[in-house]
């Protein structure tokens, strides 16, 4: 348990950084989307007998450079949908060749405290520490990019590939998030934290900050509702941060 | 030919069945799913299955029928999604991101409360990624009478819908409520996607949606020949998906047949590749 919470601790604070980054640059879908891809990765892995971890890094990574190399040519989300259900679908395809594998299909795509607590602290450290890393050093080009995307060219930032570099950084984030709360609930994680700092703060360190700590809030809390009641970590972690976002709103809506 | 068409696939029960529900459900998924795509409303669209999986996970812990629980499902994230609706289109995409991530987490804990009370085995895999071969003859008639409702409210709708996705503000001058045409196409919608869930199972849902509608509109330019060429595409991919699923069984080693939505997605995937290959080519001329 111990592990568990280490593990969720290094997560929650990469989903943070990661999903305010997300929120800000109306990336929601993309962010969905990778996720999934990892999910593939992840059954294509244990099939062959690698390490679930890599095969997650090499699927996620990819899916991120698909989506966007194909949605500069139009129709953003609907290219983001195809890459979706395709890579779930190959995920889908590998698991029913498998009964051992058909088991740990819930596991990877809802998460579980066992997942948790099996991961090695270590490599997911260093990997937290290498996503985070980027953010900062490239957080005025990002941030930039977002908010003012003329002044950015102006300044001779090159839209393409800030904007696969970021979404290689989000499959980067998933790859951590995925063991611990599943592939369909990373987004939850990183966007729910996320959209309730942006509504609460204004100012894009400080509001980084209260993603970060919101989202820490709600995993660690997730993470103890599910020893307790052995329920799915997912299952939390989606109802805390969607209700923290819902309670903010309610809040900022009627000042 | 049975090296194409493996034996028994023209005699068989479940075969039928399956054709048909996936003929009636790829048309109704075509025709909403080129106004999807015109309207830009992809994420939403996807939105919706993923609250198909809640409503479908929910009607086996209920003991309900699967369409009834897909269909619920997606109706209620409908009006989830209408009534969570953001002031721009960022704002819009992260209400529909937190109804999409509170339905998955809902279906999370259905999936799990379904797998430790009934003795059903492999309940995640049925909800999530369907399994069309054990679709009951009896959804037949329900599927088709749901399907043409969807079909008819579309055609009736048709001229607000085309004006509201081309430009909001000239319809708003026309007098056209356009929130009321946008709660309207989002029943719809949810409609396809319970429908389509039935075939490719709740997550897939997403691929007779958005693949057939996308790939007509890039290789079409007019509204009526993008319909046509996507209710073709949707219907042709499902069947082919079919008759690839079931001639798997001989492919694999242990005779553990593919399912039907990988097959679907996967020809799906490439006729959009073809289509957009054609249709650039087809400008450069």
């Amino acid at each position: 348990m111990i592990n568990a919470w280490e593990v969720g601790t290094i997560v929650a604070i990469v989903a943070g950084v990661v999903g305010f980054l997300v929120v800000l640059r109306g990336d929601v879908f993309a962010a969905h989307a990778i996720p999934n891809g990892a999910f593939a990765g992840a059954a294509g892995a244990s099939l062959v007998g690698l390490s679930p971890l890599l095969g997650l890094g090499l699927c996620s990574v990819t899916a991120a450079l698909v989506i966007s190399a194909l949605r500069r040519h139009g129709q953003r989300d609907a290219s983001t949908a195809l890459v979706l259900v395709l890579t779930l679908a190959s995920g889908a395809a590998l698991l029913s060749q498998s009964t051992q594998l058909a088991s740990s299909a819930y596991s990877l795509l809802f998460g579980e405290i066992l997942g948790a607590s099996a991961t090695r602290v270590l490599p997911l450290l260093l990997l937290a520490v290498v996503v985070v890393g980027v953010v900062l050093l490239r957080w005025r080009a990002f941030v930039l990019s977002a908010v003012t995307p003329d002044l950015a060219m102006a300044r001779g930032i090159h839209q393409g590939r800030l904007d696969a570099s970021f979404l290689v950084v989000v499959a980067l984030a998933t790859t951590l998030t995925v063991p611990v709360v599943g592939a369909l609930l990373v987004f939850s994680l990183m966007v729910g934290p996320a959209a309730a700092a942006r509504l609460l703060v204004a100012r894009p360190g400080r509001s980084l900050l209260v993603a970060t700590a919101t989202s820490l809030v709600v995993l660690w809390g997730a993470l103890a509702a599910a020893y307790w009641t052995n329920w799915p970590v997912g299952f939390f972690v989606s109802v805390g941060s969607a209700g923290v976002y819902l309670i903010v709103r309610l809040i900022t809506h009627s000042r | 030919m049975h090296w194409l068409i493996a034996p028994g696939f023209f005699t068989s029960a479940p075969v039928h069945t399956a054709l048909v529900l996936s003929a009636i459900a790829a048309t109704v998924c075509a025709v909403v799913g080129v106004f999807t795509v015109l309207r830009g409303m992809a994420f939403a669209g996807h939105a919706l299955t993923d609250v198909a999986a809640t409503g479908g996970s929910g009607a086996v812990l209920v003991g309900a029928s699967p369409l009834t629980g897909f269909l619920t499902g997606a109706v209620a994230g409908a009006g989830a999604v209408a009534v969570a609706g953001g002031r721009d289109a960022r704002g819009r995409d992260v209400a529909t991101g937190i109804v999409l991530s509170l339905a998955t987490g809902l279906s999370a804990l259905f999936l799990y409360l379904d797998a430790t009370t009934s003795s059903a085995t492999g309940v995640t895999q049925r909800v999530l990624f369907g399994s069309l071969f054990s679709a009951d003859p009896s959804t037949v008639l329900p599927t088709l009478s749901v399907g043409l409702l969807a079909l008819v409210v579309t055609g009736l709708t048709v001229r607000p819908l085309v004006l509201t996705s081309l430009s909001v503000e000239l319809a708003r001058a026309r007098g056209i409520r356009v929130g009321l045409v946008n709660v309207v196409f989002l029943a719809t919608m949810a409609t396809a996607v319970g429908l389509s869930a039935l075939v490719s199972g709740s997550l897939l849902s997403t691929a007779l949606l958005i693949g057939p509608a996308v790939a007509a509109v890039r290789c079409t330019t007019r509204l009526s020949h993008a319909l046509v060429v996507a209710t073709a595409l949707g219907v042709g991919c499902s069947w082919l998906g079919i008759l690839l699923s079931y001639d798997s069984y001989n492919w694999m080693p242990n005779n553990q047949s593919l399912p039907v939505s990988f097959f679907v997605v996967v020809t799906v995937v490439l006729s959009y590749a073809i289509c957009t290959w054609w249709g650039t080519r087809a400008r450069r001329v």
